[in-house]
C-alpha cells in the first residue's frame, strides 16, 4: 500500500508508516504499484501532448506546467548549478515546443521529455565549462586591484594631507622652501631651478635634502599629536 | 536565476504560438523512404550492368554473398538506427543495431582474402581500378548522405554527431552493396583495403560535417 502525493505535478510515492519494516516481503508489490502509478501518469501526459499536437492550448499549457518541476529535477540530477536550473527549464520547454511534432503518443512521454531535458542540461554544463575556461580566477589579484575611482573619504583625506604639507612648506626657511617648490612641486630640473633662483645646483640639493627631513619630522610630529 | 513569473510568461507565449502539427512518421517508415531511393538506384544499376552475372557471381562464392548480405544488412540497420536516433526519446544504444551486420560484412570480406580459388566470372583487376572502387563508394555516398541528412533534420536529433555517423555508415554500406553491380573482381586484399578506406572516409566525413546541419 502506498500513498501517492501529487506535488506540483510530480507524482511521489511515499510508503506508509510501518511499510518499511515489511519491505522484504512487500517490496515487489510496492514497486509494481509505483510503476503502475507512473505508467498512468505517463499515459495521461501522452494524452495531453497528443491533444497539444492537435492544437489544444489548454492541454498544452497544463502539460508544460507539469513539466516545470520534472525538468528542474532532471537538471538538478545532472549537476546543473541552482542558479542555472531555470535557464535549463526554459531551454527545454522551448525545445519541446519546437520538436513537438516528433513525439509519438504511442511511446513514453517521460522518456521523450527526459532526453530533451538531459540534452539541454548537458548543453548548459558545457557552456559553463567553456565560460569558466575563459575566465581568470585570482582572488588575490582582485583584492589587490586598485580602484581607479577614489571614494569620498579618500578624497577628503588627500585634500587634508595637501593642506598640511603646504602649510609646512610655508614655514620652511627661504632657501629650503625655494628648493622644494622648484624641484618637487614645479618639477623643474636642478639646472632650471638654479636659473630661476640664482642658487647653485649644489646648494639646491642640500636645501632640498634638509627641507625633506624637516617636513618629514614636522608631519610625523603632527600625526603623533593627532593620535 | 529566472523569476518564477518568467516561467508563466514563457508558458503563455508557447501556448499562444501553438498550432496543430503534422506528426512525424515512425522512424522505420521514414527509413523505408530512404531505402526506396537506394533501391531505385539499385534498379537502375541492375539495368545498366549485367545483373544476372552479378547474382551468379555472388551466389557461387559464400564469402562474396555473405559480404554483400553483411553490407546490405548494415545499410538497412544503420539507416533504421539513424532515423531512430534522430527522434527525441530514443536511446543511444540504437547505434549498436548495425554492429552484428557490420561484423558479418567485415568478417566475410576478410575471409575472401583467405580463399585460394577464383570466383566465377571475375577477372584480374587492372592497375588503378581499385581507385575507381573508392571513388564509387565515396561518390555514391555523397548524394545518399545529403538526402538522409535532410530527412533526419526533419526530426530533432539530440545526438547529432552520433546520428550523422550512423547515417554515414548506412550510406557507405549502401554504396558498397551497390558496387557489386559493377565490380566483376575477386576479393583481393588491396581492393578490400580501399573499400574499407572508402567506408571510413564516408563515416568520418558525415560524423564531422553532418553534425552541424543536424544540431538543433
Amino acid at each position: 500500500m502506498s500513498l501517492t502525493f501529487a506535488v506540483a505535478g510530480v507524482d511521489l510515492n511515499v510508503p506508509e508508516r510501518g511499510e518499511t519494516a515489511s519491505r522484504a516481503t512487500g517490496a515487489p508489490r510496492v514497486d509494481e504499484a509505483r510503476q503502475e502509478v507512473a505508467r498512468a501518469a505517463d499515459a495521461r501526459r501522452a494524452g495531453l501532448m497528443a491533444a497539444a499536437q492537435a492544437g489544444d492550448r489548454g492541454a498544452y499549457e497544463a502539460l508544460l506546467r507539469e513539466c516545470l518541476p520534472v525538468v528542474a529535477m532532471i537538471a538538478r540530477g545532472r549537476g546543473v548549478p541552482p542558479d542555472s536550473i531555470d535557464d535549463v527549464v526554459q531551454e527545454t520547454l522551448v525545445t519541446l515546443h519546437r520538436a513537438r511534432h516528433t513525439y509519438d503518443p504511442s511511446r513514453s512521454f517521460m522518456a521523450w521529455l527526459r532526453t530533451i531535458a538531459d540534452r539541454r542540461a548537458i548543453d548548459a554544463l558545457r557552456g559553463q565549462g567553456r565560460r569558466r575556461a575563459r575566465e581568470v580566477h585570482d582572488p588575490v589579484a582582485y583584492d589587490a586591484h586598485v580602484d581607479p575611482t577614489p571614494d569620498a573619504v579618500q578624497t577628503v583625506d588627500r585634500h587634508d594631507e595637501d593642506r598640511r604639507l603646504r602649510a609646512a612648506i610655508v614655514t620652511l626657511p627661504e632657501g629650503q622652501r625655494e628648493a622644494v617648490e622648484q624641484l618637487s612641486l614645479h618639477g623643474r630640473s636642478l639646472t632650471e631651478a638654479s636659473a630661476v633662483t640664482g642658487r647653485t645646483t649644489g646648494a639646491l640639493k642640500v636645501n632640498l635634502h634638509r627641507a625633506l627631513r624637516s617636513l618629514q619630522a614636522r608631519l610625523k610630529g603632527e600625526e603623533q599629536r593627532h593620535d | 536565476m529566472t523569476d518564477p513569473s518568467e516561467h508563466d510568461r514563457l508558458l503563455r507565449e508557447l501556448g499562444a504560438d501553438l498550432t496543430p502539427v503534422r506528426r512525424l512518421r515512425a522512424p522505420g517508415l521514414r527509413a523505408l523512404g530512404w531505402f526506396s531511393v537506394v533501391l531505385a538506384i539499385a534498379a537502375v544499376l541492375a539495368m545498366v550492368a549485367d545483373g544476372a552475372a552479378t547474382l551468379a557471381r555472388l551466389a557461387a562464392v559464400p564469402d562474396l554473398w555473405l559480404s554483400a548480405l553483411g553490407s546490405a544488412s548494415t545499410a538497412v540497420l544503420a539507416g533504421w538506427a539513424a532515423f531512430e536516433l534522430s527522434t527525441p526519446g530514443s536511446r543511444r544504444r540504437w547505434a549498436l543495431l548495425p554492429v552484428p551486420a557490420f561484423v558479418l560484412w567485415i568478417g566475410a570480406s576478410g575471409l575472401g582474402c583467405l580463399r585460394v580459388w577464383p570466383a566465377p566470372g571475375t577477372g584480374p583487376m587492372a592497375h588503378g581500378e581499385s581507385g575507381e572502387c573508392l571513388m564509387f563508394i565515396v561518390g555514391l555516398s555523397l548524394p545518399l548522405a545529403i538526402l538522409i541528412t535532410i530527412m533526419l533534420r526533419r526530426a530533432w536529433p539530440l545526438h547529432p554527431a552520433l546520428t550523422a555517423g550512423v547515417a554515414g555508415l548506412a550510406c557507405a554500406a549502401a554504396a558498397a552493396t551497390l558496387l557489386n553491380f559493377v565490380h566483376p573482381f575477386d576479393a583481393a586484399a588491396t581492393d578490400l583495403a580501399l573499400h574499407a578506406l572508402g567506408v571510413a572516409i564516408v563515416v568520418a566525413a558525415t560524423a564531422l560535417w553532418g553534425r552541424r546541419p543536424l544540431t538543433r
